[in-house]
């Protein structure tokens, strides 16, 4: 195996850099660190990944731990489960959300269940980066939101970021991570650039984070709609509504005790996600807390999700994607009593 | 590529008729590019085939009893398993589908662990890494990838380990084995695909399944060097596998070979076989045993005599004798298995699920 003689990597003080960035740094850092760690997939190596999240790494750590595949993604996730099996850490990018779904068979019937099968015997540490979702003007098939496909799956793990620091810890865990776990990478985040202290001790794989304090509301969102959010929650302070906004970071396992505790205070909770709603991951949460929160509850829980069609084309997009006015009306329908809350007050 | 290389691209081609070694009737065919095994590897082969055997027919016995839910035979591909097998070096890798339970056994895996799977005990209840032997796989198609990326992380690694996939005649039509074959060869992985070609995919028969001239004529479309072999000759199947398996640990990449052999029971005790084969088919397979075949040769050579055998059989017998009473053995599993192999740890929902799951047990109990 080659020796990697590299520097030690800086957890880096502060920094400004984009999510795409910071998953590129991510992936430096681990190669660096683990020489059991590999990045392969489609025009990962000399382009550096269509979304440059792997630029220069195979120019830095060679093409043995770096390198471009034949075209199929099936044959990527299916030999990285025999490489698992054979004690090296393979990370590999699907290269859009849609052409995944080729490799849906060795996910779902291997990458899940080879530690189940085997009773624990098979540890199958992998990695899968997808680049999800819509709202950059992609042309059909690059803009799925495919979450649930795998957080229905027992045995993935299922995350996605929404910041550049989040994005570096969490990938960074993911590879340290004895299970599967399916990186979603929420495409119209990726050039959002932030100033941040790069570190993954610390922050859990599985939790999620009370992104703005508020007590009227609970917010619930990530990925790409977490921005959206978090706008929302700026806007309907001004309306009068102290709304709490919580990134669950975690798709799978789920956080139920953040979001839980966040709406035994508030009372109220929406689900938001650019996703199709119908069966979508907001449905599980709302399930969950009216079976955990019922009697805390103001209002049902409502869902602000994309519509349940297949994903537009790129000039309609914004009409399917939940924004700030859709989100508000949302917050607005929310059984408010007659004690409505005063402006900048909470409940 | 010039020319001239696309024309010597012709070397990767399969003969055009089986490779073999020993006919039908027992008597040797010299061929210049195979070497016979030693009398010692062929009594090897022979006591395999036996035991494989037996085993077999203790299987199908078991789920007649209710012991086994379900079993595949690999009766008649005894050649093509064991011979494959016995190939490999004990460094080396298995990777089965859920026909080859005789070949994981011949491969020193204990057959009660094997049979989990079949008893509905749990999926794989053997260790992989105790006989290099990955998991049984029933998607098809689907091992032939894990088996590429095994044998290419051993290359990253170091490793001298050669990968050996099993598949079926049907599974070659899967979209994973394409990409399996081409994978292998672009990164000149040290794998051995063995596809037995047993005439069927449940009831459909190779002709359609693929309009090539062979299964092994798939290898030149990836620049894969190609054998077609008699697959009820275990000489000659042990012979093209153990090449194979030197070239891929000289770094010389991957090897496709189809060994033609018959599926002589129904697909699985499940199956009626008689509603899509006639019976005079099978009779002409019978006739090309591949046991037999082997008995035929040793005998005539003198290698292997009737106190021999006799042992031979013997020792099958009592294998089978210990798996019998071993099987007959109520087993005991424990409910909370089902969540402690989900995860590295269980999840927060997964061990209320446990708790619940505890409850209702209890409550059960004392109903
Ligand atoms: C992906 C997939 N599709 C369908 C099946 C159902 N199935 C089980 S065995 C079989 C036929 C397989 O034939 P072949 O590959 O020739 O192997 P054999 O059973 O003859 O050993 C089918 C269709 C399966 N196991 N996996």
């Amino acid at each position: 195996m080659t020796a990697i003689a590299e520097a030690a990597p800086a957890v880096s003080t502060s920094d400004t850099l984009t999510m795409a960035g910071a998953l590129n740094r991510a992936l430096a850092d681990a190669l660096t660190e683990d020489e059991r760690v590999l990045v392969f997939g489609e025009d990962v190596g000399t382009l550096g990944g269509v979304f440059r999240v792997t630029d220069g790494l195979a120019a830095r750590f060679g093409e043995a731990r770096v390198f471009d595949t034949p075209l199929a993604e099936a044959g990527i996730v299916g030999t990285a489960i025999g490489m698992a099996m054979n004690g090296l850490r393979p990370v590999v990018e699907m290269q859009f959300d849609a052409f995944a779904y080729p490799a849906f068979e060795q996910i779902t019937s291997h990458l899940a269940k080879l530690r189940n099968r085997t009773h624990g015997r098979v540890e199958l540490p992998i990695v899968i980066r997808i680049p999800y979702g819509g709202g950059i003007g992609g042309v059909e098939h690059h803009c799925d939101s495919s979450e649930v496909y795998y957080t229905h799956t027992a045995g993935l793990r299922v995350v996605t970021p929404s910041s550049p620091a989040d994005a570096y810890a969490l990938l960074r865990q993911a590879i340290d991570s004895p299970d599967p776990v399916i990186f979603l990478e929420p495409k119209r985040r990726y050039w959002e650039k932030e100033t941040a202290r790069l570190d993954h001790r610390g922050s859990t794989l599985d939790r999620a984070v009370v992104r703005r304090p508020g007590s009227d509301v609970t917010l619930i969102s990530y990925g790409g709609a977490l921005g959206t959010t978090l706008q929302v929650a700026e806007a309907a302070q001004e309306e009068g509504y102290s709304a709490e906004v919580i990134d669950l970071r975690s798709l799978s396992p789920f956080d139920l005790d953040t979001v839980a505790a966040s709406v035994r205070r508030t009372g109220r909770a929406i689900v938001v996600h650019e996703a199709s709603r119908f069966c979508g991951y907001g449905a599980e949460v709302a399930a969950q807390l009216s079976e955990t929160c019922f009697h805390y509850l103001e209002a049902p829980v409502l869902r602000v999700a994309g519509f349940d069609i297949p994903y537009p084309a790129p000039n309609l997009e914004q009409h399917h994607l939940p924004g700030v006015d859709r989100i508000l009306d949302a917050i607005e329908r929310l059984q408010w009593d007659d004690s409505a809350p005063a402006a900048g007050g909470g409940a | 590529m010039t020319t001239t290389e696309r024309a010597a691209a012709s070397h990767l081609l399969p003969s055009a008729d089986p490779l073999g070694l020993i006919a039908a009737d027992g008597s040797p065919v010299p061929d210049p590019a195979l070497e016979l095994p030693d009398g010692e590897v062929l009594l090897r082969l022979y006591q395999g085939m036996v035991a494989g055997r037996r085993f077999d027919t203790q299987a199908t016995a078991l789920t007649k009893q209710g012991r086994l839910a379900v079993y595949p035979s690999a009766r008649g591909q005894e050649a093509a398993e064991i011979g494959g097998i016995l190939a490999l070096r004990p460094q080396d890798w298995l990777f089965p589908t859920y026909r080859d339970s005789m070949a994981v056994v011949a491969r020193g895996v204990d057959p009660v662990e094997v049979l989990t799977l079949l008893r509905g005990d749990w999926h794989c209840g053997y260790d992989p890494y105790r006989a290099n032997v990955a998991p049984q796989c029933t998607p098809l198609a689907t091992n032939t990838l894990h088996a590429v990326g095994f044998a290419h992380a051993a290359r990253i690694k170091g490793e001298d380990s050669v990968s050996l996939v099993l598949l079926g005649d049907g599974a070659t039509s899967e979209g994973d084995t394409h990409e399996a074959l081409n994978f292998a060869a672009v990164w000149q992985a040290p794998v051995v695909f063995l596809v037995q070609n047993n005439g069927y995919a449940i009831s459909v028969p190779l002709s359609k399944q693929t309009a090539a001239p062979s299964l092994a004529h798939k290898g030149i479309g990836y620049g894969m060097p190609s054998v077609l072999v008699d697959g009820n000759d275990a000489a000659a199947v042990h012979a093209v596998v153990e090449q194979a398996v030197a070239r891929a640990a000289a770094g010389e990449g991957p090897t496709l070979i189809e060994a033609v052999t018959y599926r002589v029971e129904s697909h699985t005790n499940a199956d009626d076989a008689s509603r899509y084969r006639d019976r005079a088919e099978v009779e002409q397979w019978l006739a090309r045993d591949p046991i037999a075949r082997l008995k035929h040769y040793l005998t005539g050579r003198g290698l292997l005599d009737d106190a021999r055998q006799q042992e031979i059989d013997a020792r099958a017998e009592a294998e089978a004798a210990t798996l019998r009473e071993r099987m007959n053995v109520d087993t005991e599993l424990d409910p909370a298995e089902l969540f402690r192999h989900v995860y590295a740890e269980p999840t927060a929902a997964l061990r209320q699920q446990a708790a619940e799951l505890t409850a209702e047990l209890t409550t059960g109990n004392q109903a």
